[in-house]
């Protein structure tokens, strides 16, 4: 399976996944929204230097992914691009901010390093974060509670649409590349005379199928917003759980806990 | 009374080149009418047409006594359902579920009506085990049975469908014929496949290069080897074998 094939493939797994979960979850893809917001404001919150603090945050995408059965190695080999963006971003810091705060022996840690991997951290974390609301509640779900938000449809509706052209996308994308491997065996990739022509049909040939679904859209009643079902989950299961999960996230960004749990021993 | 009426009709994409040329005829309430022509004859032009997919026609369509321009398009839509020769750019949403209840939805429908009104349409489909399946991993038959689902929800008065057995196989084909058979609603079928045209309309239209050809009874014209051939089609295959 090449690269392209396997993109589609893992946008219809999570859709798949969602798909099969929805019947299950009884919380409403509002709160987990709301609980992921709030994970990250508070995740990105953290002083440069409190490594324990943001450690103690991990605490959030253990206890969701063991629970909704998702899996990190899964995961990992689905975002690492994006985590390795986001855990690119403090790579400077040990070399500007060379203060030793920690020295064993000929070993010394500095604040550059320990910021370093707290910017990381954060990163990482925030990117996790996104990866188990999309895995629970899906696009669609999660563009069902902004409009619950009054975020305005337009935005909502371009989120879904990109989404879905995406695909399209790709698959012709895959089409093409197919095509031209059948007619240039041997060769590794698209040779670099043919990149213009190979983007400039990809662009036609996408937005040609784009129309056609636009139009099987407009010929559906379709007036500029696209109205899935509305979410369903549990009034009760879902206000505990955002209630539970804001209690835990500012405890511990209030707390240090890793300290609290330390002098305990 | 008719459900599509078109006088004078002539068209144009922004090319200038006519595709359409003087085409007038009338359809009946409940009668289903083979539109029939070579490849570039304008069946798929004049399908779009109907449903305001293109613009700027000169001469005159009505459909269910509303005529096809910019005021009237979201009542024509209401009214007639476009089965799209690629299945996979009528089918954009995650399950078979969600895309069929894409319609009602935006007609404002409860959400009890839209249950009601897809579980009817998969039903008449055959295709309620299939209400929860992602579309991407359903075959290209059972894509054409979801698509035409779409369409059924809004519980359309005109129903038109360009090449809808393409790409099926011949037990898909045959499934396809009996359910739209067993669909009392005006249809337009645009279709090189002569056999379904042959299986399903008691009249055909006949095109070539934008201009109506023969208009008139299905058998008498898919029966008339001359005819066909002079506007690059050839008999339906159940025909041929009479000749061999």
């Amino acid at each position: 399976m090449n690269r392209l094939q396997k993109a589609v493939k893992d946008i219809h797994t999570v859709d798949a996944k969602e798909a099969g979960r929805k019947g299950q979850s009884k919380v409403h893809p509002l709160s987990r929204l709301a609980v992921t917001v709030l994970y990250i404001l508070l995740t990105v919150s953290f002083p440069k230097y409190d490594l324990g603090g943001i450690g103690a945050m991990v605490v959030y995408l253990l206890i969701t992914g063991i629970w909704e059965e998702i899996s990190f190695r899964e995961a990992l080999g689905r975002i690492w691009p994006v985590l390795l963006l986001a855990g690119a971003v403090g790579i400077a810091n040990p070399f500007v901010d060379r203060k030793v705060c920690w020295e064993s022996g000929s070993l010394a840690v500095t604040y550059g390093m320990v910021s370093m991997v707290t910017l990381m951290l954060k990163g990482i974390f925030s990117v996790m974060a996104s990866y188990l609301l999309i895995m629970t509640v899906g696009m669609e779900g999660i563009c069902s509670s902004l409009r619950v938000l009054h975020v305005p449809k337009e935005f909502v509706t371009i989120l879904l649409l990109m989404h879905r052209y995406l695909i399209v996308l790709l698959k012709e994308a895959e089409r093409m590349m197919q095509a031209y491997r059948l007619r240039a065996p041997g060769q590794k990739g698209i040779h670099v005379n043919a990149w213009g022509a190979f983007a400039g049909q990809l662009l036609l040939r996408s937005v040609d199928r784009a129309q056609t679904v636009y139009e099987s859209m407009l010929l559906r009643g379709y007036t500029g917003e696209i109205i899935g079902k509305r979410p369903v989950g549990k009034r009760g299961i879902s206000i505990g759980y955002a209630v539970s999960w804001t209690l835990v996230l500012a405890g511990i960004r209030i707390l240090p806990v890793f300290q609290m749990v330390g002098s305990l021993f | 009374m008719d459900d599509i009426k078109i006088e004078d009709l002539t068209f144009a994409y922004s090319n200038k080149i006519e595709v359409l040329h003087h085409i007038s005829f009338a359809v009946d309430k409940g009668e289903a009418v083979g539109l029939i022509g070579a490849n570039g004859a304008g069946k798929s032009t004049l399908l779009k047409l109907l449903v305001g997919l293109a613009e700027g026609y000169q001469g005159s369509i009505i459909l269910g006594g509303l005529g096809v321009e910019k005021k009237n398009l979201a009542q024509i839509r209401a009214k007639a359902g476009y089965v799209f020769q690629d299945s996979e750019s009528q089918l954009f949403l995650s399950t078979v579920y969600e895309d069929v209840a894409f319609g009602p939805r935006n007609y404002g429908y409860t959400e009890e009506e839209v249950e009601g009104r897809v579980m009817e349409a998969l039903r008449k489909m055959h295709i309620e085990g299939l209400k929860d399946r992602q579309i991407y991993r359903m075959s290209g038959g059972q894509k054409k049975l979801a698509s035409i689902a779409t369409i059924l929800s809004l519980e359309p008065e005109v129903m038109l469908l360009d090449e809808p057995s393409i790409a099926l196989d011949p037990k898909n084909r045959r499934t396809l014929i009996h359910i739209l058979n067993g669909i009392k609603e005006t249809k337009v079928i645009a279709s090189h496949d002569l056999d379904m045209v042959w299986d399903i309309c008691e009249r055909t239209i006949l095109l070539s290069d934008g201009r109506v050809i023969k208009d008139g009874k299905t058998r008498e014209i898919l029966m008339d080897k001359e005819l066909l051939e002079a506007n690059g089609l050839e008999l339906p295959l159940s025909m041929q074998r009479q000749y061999i």
